[in-house]
């Protein structure tokens, strides 16, 4: 019996997932044509809840008729509290050595759980700055880019498409500048970070 | 329609039931993929840290492999397979140019590397309990608002 919730709480290794979330992208094309891509489900929130007085053209249209992908957001959240809740891993993620030297390096302490303790302490005020910059950034590059991870990463590439290759290298690019230089400096300057 | 004593036809369910049972499959789809998303660890700031930093092989090995599966399975359905109900399987083209994926997709990376989070581990940290990631839906919103608003003004 343990040793089953063991096995249920370990992480997979990268060549059990990987197929795994490649298969998303055939599985919805199966399920009814749909193009999997997650932060869609951004703008259609945005259009549910904004008045349509309000509303810029680009939320003007039936959102009603993409209510699968918030069915699918839905699932998400509700594997988040199964997953990363219950079935929570009870160690740290299997860093290489190098990888948790850098993060300690950043004033983060490598403890267990999805996200640190550090980024999440809302009684900081640089904590509130650094999860509202980086969700304006996500927000806002993902429309204007068209997708995220999962739109252009796994479904454009794997459809081919030479606008996701160009969008994929383009946010790799933006996530290793931020995350070498821009995370650094933020912690520092915003005072986040226990260690240093 | 005949009746037959004994035997009653089926009840039509209603259009909003039949439209909760299709939403019903999606919302087990997001499971799914939600659940490779944690047991993948890629809804690990540490792991989107480790990547960018060029430190493991894991992210890489994880984007590629599900690429390449991507790739083969689905260039296999459209060539014997259909959908659910027998469709021909069509894929939405992206549109064509090249400035609104490169400055977005650059903007895009900027706030990624910082929380580590995508907008698929957003939704699935907030059903993990990670409370202060609705503060960082809540302006992944707004940004997407501000896209809407200015979106004519913006080159793509």
């Amino acid at each position: 019996m343990t040793e089953m919730l063991d096995l249920l709480r370990s992480p997979w290794p990268w060549w059990v997932g990987g197929p795994l979330i490649g298969l998303t992208v055939p599985l919805l094309l199966w399920l009814g044509n749909r193009s999997f891509g997650i932060s869609s489900n951004l703008r259609h929130l945005c259009a549910a809840a904004l008045p349509e007085t309000a509303k810029p053209p680009f939320f003007r249209y039936d959102w009603r008729a993409e209510s699968w992908n918030l069915a699918f957001a839905l699932g998400l959240v509700l594997a988040g509290a199964v997953f990363g809740g219950l079935l929570a891993d009870p160690q740290p993620a299997h860093l290489s050595a190098a990888g948790a030297q850098s993060v300690r390096e950043l004033g983060v302490a490598v403890r267990p759980g999805l996200v640190p303790a550090e980024l999440t302490d809302l009684s900081r005020p640089g904590v509130w700055a650094l999860l509202a910059l980086s969700g304006l950034l996500v927000g806002f590059g993902t429309r204007y880019g068209g997708g995220c991870t999962s739109g252009h990463a796994i479904t454009g590439l794997s459809t081919l498409q030479v606008p996701s290759l160009i969008a994929t290298v383009a946010f790799f690019a933006g996530g290793i500048f931020s995350a070498n230089f821009l995370l650094p400096l933020l912690l520092s300057a915003l005072g986040i970070g226990g260690l240093k | 329609m005949t009746r037959i004593p004994g035997v009653h036809p089926p009840a039509q369910p209603s259009a909003s039931a039949r439209q909760g049972a299709g939403l019903l499959v999606y919302l087990l789809a997001g499971l799914y993929f939600g659940m490779v998303l944690v047991k993948s660890e890629a809804a690990s700031w540490y792991r989107i840290q480790e990547m960018f930093r060029f430190e493991s092989f894991h992210m890489f090995g994880l984007i590629g492999s599900a690429v390449v599966t991507g790739m083969l399975s689905t260039a296999l359905l459209r060539r014997f397979g259909h959908t659910r109900s027998g469709d021909r399987v069509r894929v939405t083209p992206k549109d064509r140019g090249w400035v609104r994926y490169v400055v977005g997709g650059l903007t895009f990376g900027l706030g990624w590397g910082l929380a580590g989070v995508c907008p698929g581990p957003i939704f699935v940290l907030i059903g993990a309990g990670v409370g202060p990631m609705l503060v960082t839906l809540l302006f992944a919103l707004l940004g997407t608002y501000l896209y809407g608003a200015l979106q004519k003004r913006l080159p793509h």
